[in-house]
């Protein structure tokens, strides 16, 4: 079939050249890349980060988006969360024999969509074809480098007791898509991931507060998993308000039903903050005027007290315990 | 979201809580049979909400937690047999048998596939012909009726590679023989909301006209469980228990009449193995004769190693509730969610998890005590 993937086209020979020249470098292309030289060389200057991600989504294609747009979110998002400017990635795909070749332009066009609204520019590249079942349809890989500016300071242990939580809109969109699409679950609704670069987002908070302490996305292991993370790391205690947690109707009815918690539930684009207090209504402002923060709230502080556990005051107003996820996400019985 | 936030009001919460505390007047013990009421319990704070002299204990409600080992065992030795698919819900995938789990069978080789319903097990049935689908049943009269449609839509369908392993098992029978025991002293049961959907709330007229014990039938949202409470608590201070339904949107007298005639058509009780109780006469459900050949043990007979309880685990008692989770030795320390050793960490209705993840007794009490 001349429209699937064949072994050959990892082989190395005529087909990888052509998989590479026809296939992925219309969609990706750069001064840079066009070159096909062993590796990318460029000029930085300053503090990088650098960092790396796999992408093993099931299905790939999901409502919102595809591994192609995850790839490059979620790698920029890693920069963004270090404050960094995200600059150049590189891609590698591990494709199994006899996948689509039309469904791999759509990934790849994904990408390059992504890549453009997030400014950067992929600048090297691998591709690998293995047996049919030795990989499920597609992975990817992605690894990212940006610049941090001076005096920008992010990182998981910076909390302090008195700080702001912030978190830039709705949770459990991403996992609800991608679970109602893979098992087939019927909710009819106009759910969507939320998938997508932050690192604009991110640039707008530096602006306006380039001293926040800390930022994370709560992608796999949901919200919860991510402030039980930064009051590890920073030693302090966390309380949130779980009235103040942006989730929609869709998201909570889905979570009702499947008896899990949309705090635990991954997402694709959002952030947590952590900020001075004297900046969080600043930071919470310009957060607003970003698409991708439209729905930010203030959700909670940090506090000196029970370091390293995070509690949330319920809807019904005690407190409790907010821990992290254990094991998978598993769909309850009655 | 309209319909479930008006069942989520904090206002409203305090009024029943306010109203619970001035009728309450002594201390009694309820026991909420159902683990989806432990956890909304200690999910939303209830537990703070109510007089410290209004107990609440956790019941044997959690289909995987009373699942015996046993049983557990024969389902993970048939997942280990050539050309079998063995489905089941979720929450089952993790319970550690008498030396496996499920999850442990699956990462060794075994077909082991998590399904939402009987009904997709089915569809898997047709979807791989030359396999044999094998659904773990398990649940109370909730799950029951959609896996005797299974059955029946199997049977419609001609689908030869489908079965099912029966463990389903009915609700009232084991209310009987947790008070038969005298094991544990009730004065109220916060009865199951899904269950009496289906069986209706006439099956419990014998706890109050026998043993003397209050019975609220709740949902599951916040002011359901704080109704049920107080509804309990009013037949208790009066001398007066009786069957109340606290969920009235979803349950009547009489339950659900199709759900039930599903199940009497495909099931015949027969007494049931449950974890820490042992037999309970008339608690379980098995395929009737003509439907025999959709039964997994007829169709695949193992043999089985006698089966081995976890040492020191406490399930058995926790499901009795004479014990709770956090008295357990084990609790937290050598039994965690990731590294469970007996089912009630497990589950996602286990009491232990439920216990174990909303921090509570103790730093929920010390917290709260500060603020």
């Amino acid at each position: 079939m001349g429209d699937s993937i064949l072994l050959a086209h990892g082989s190395g020979g005529r087909l990888s050249h052509e998989l590479v020249e026809k296939t992925l470098l219309p969609f990706v292309a750069n001064q840079e890349l066009n070159k096909l030289d062993d590796s990318a060389v460029f000029e930085a200057s300053g503090r990088l980060a650098f960092t790396i991600d796999s992408y093993v989504v099931n299905p790939i294609f999901f409502p919102g988006g595809d591994i192609g747009r995850l790839a490059v979110c979620g790698t920029v998002n890693d920069l963004a969360m270090s404050g960094a400017g995200p600059l150049y990635l590189s891609l590698a795909a591990i494709i199994e024999e006899g996948f689509l070749l039309s469904e791999l332009e759509q990934v790849m066009r994904s990408i390059k969509e992504a890549a453009q609204e997030a400014g950067v520019s992929i600048i090297a590249g691998d591709t690998k074809v293995v047996n049919r079942g030795q990989a499920d349809k597609l992975f990817i890989t992605t690894s990212g480098v940006g610049t941090v500016s001076p005096g920008v300071d992010i990182a998981g242990a910076n909390a302090r007791a008195g700080d702001k939580v912030l978190l830039s809109g709705t949770v459990g969109d991403h996992g609800i898509a991608v679970m109602s699409q893979r098992e087939g679950l019927e909710f009819s609704m106009s759910l969507e991931s939320d998938c997508a670069p932050l690192n604009g987002l991110v640039a707008g908070m530096l602006e306006i507060s380039p001293r926040i302490h800390c930022l994370r996305d709560p992608t796999r292991g949901g919200l919860a998993t991510t402030l039980n993370e930064l009051a590890r790391q920073s030693e302090v205690g966390i309380i949130v308000e779980e009235v103040t947690i942006p989730v929609r109707g869709e998201v909570r009815a889905a979570c009702d039903l499947l008896g899990l918690d949309p705090l635990y539930v991954a997402n694709e684009g959002k952030l947590v903050a952590v900020v001075d207090p004297g900046d969080a209504d600043s930071v919470l402002a310009e957060m607003k005027r970003s698409n991708y923060g439209r729905d930010a709230a203030i959700i909670g502080e940090v506090t000196s007290e029970h370091p390293g556990k995070v509690m949330i005051r319920t809807r019904l107003g005690p407190s409790r315990i907010l821990d992290m996820l254990s094991g998978e996400l598993l769909p309850r019985i009655c | 979201m309209k319909f479930i936030d008006e069942y989520q009001d904090s206002r409203l919460a305090k009024g029943l809580a306010d109203q619970i505390a001035r009728r309450s007047t002594r201390s009694i013990r309820l026991m909420e049979f159902c683990g989806g009421h432990t956890h909304a319990i200690l999910r939303y704070g209830i537990r703070q909400l109510v007089p410290a002299r209004v107990e609440l204990r956790s019941g044997p409600g959690c289909p995987v937690c009373v699942t015996a080992t046993a049983d557990l065992d024969k389902a993970i030795a048939l997942a280990r047999l050539p050309g079998v698919i063995v489905t089941t819900f979720g929450d089952m995938m993790r319970v550690p048998g008498s030396a496996s789990s499920l999850q442990q069978a699956k990462a060794e080789g075994a077909d082991v596939r998590i399904v939402y319903s009987a009904l997709d097990a089915i569809e898997m049935a047709r979807a791989n012909p030359e396999k044999e689908v094998i659904f773990v049943g398990i649940g109370f009269e909730t799950t029951a009726p959609t896996i005797a449609a299974s059955i029946l839509k199997a049977r419609r369908e001609e689908t030869t590679n489908f079965r099912v392993l029966s463990l389903n098992k009915l609700t009232p029978p084991v209310m009987k023989a947790l008070l038969d025991s005298g094991e544990i002293q009730l004065d109220g049961i916060i009865c199951p909301g899904h269950v009496s959907v289906v069986i209706g709330s006439a099956p419990y007229a014998f706890i109050p006209r026998d043993y003397g014990v209050a019975c609220a039938i709740s949902g599951f949202e916040p002011l359901d469980i704080l109704l049920s409470v107080d509804r309990l608590v009013e037949q208790v201070e009066g001398g007066t228990p009786g069957v109340e339904i606290a969920y009235s949107r979803g349950v009547t007298a009489d339950g659900n009449r199709k759900a039930r005639e599903l199940m009497d058509e495909v099931f015949e009780v027969g007494d049931a193995n449950w974890r820490g109780i042992g037999i309970v006469p008339d608690s379980g459900l098995a395929l009737r004769e003509e439907y025999g050949r959709f039964d997994a043990e007829k169709a695949f007979p193992v043999s089985l190693q006698p089966p081995r309880e976890p040492q020191g685990c406490r399930c058995g008692d926790v499901i009795r509730g004479t014990t709770t989770p956090s008295d357990c030795e084990l609790f937290g320390k050598l039994c965690t969610p990731e590294r469970p050793v007996g089912p009630c960490m497990v589950s996602s209705e286990g009491a232990c998890a439920a216990y174990h993840q909303y921090g509570y007794p103790d730093i929920s009490q010390g917290f709260e005590s500060k603020t």
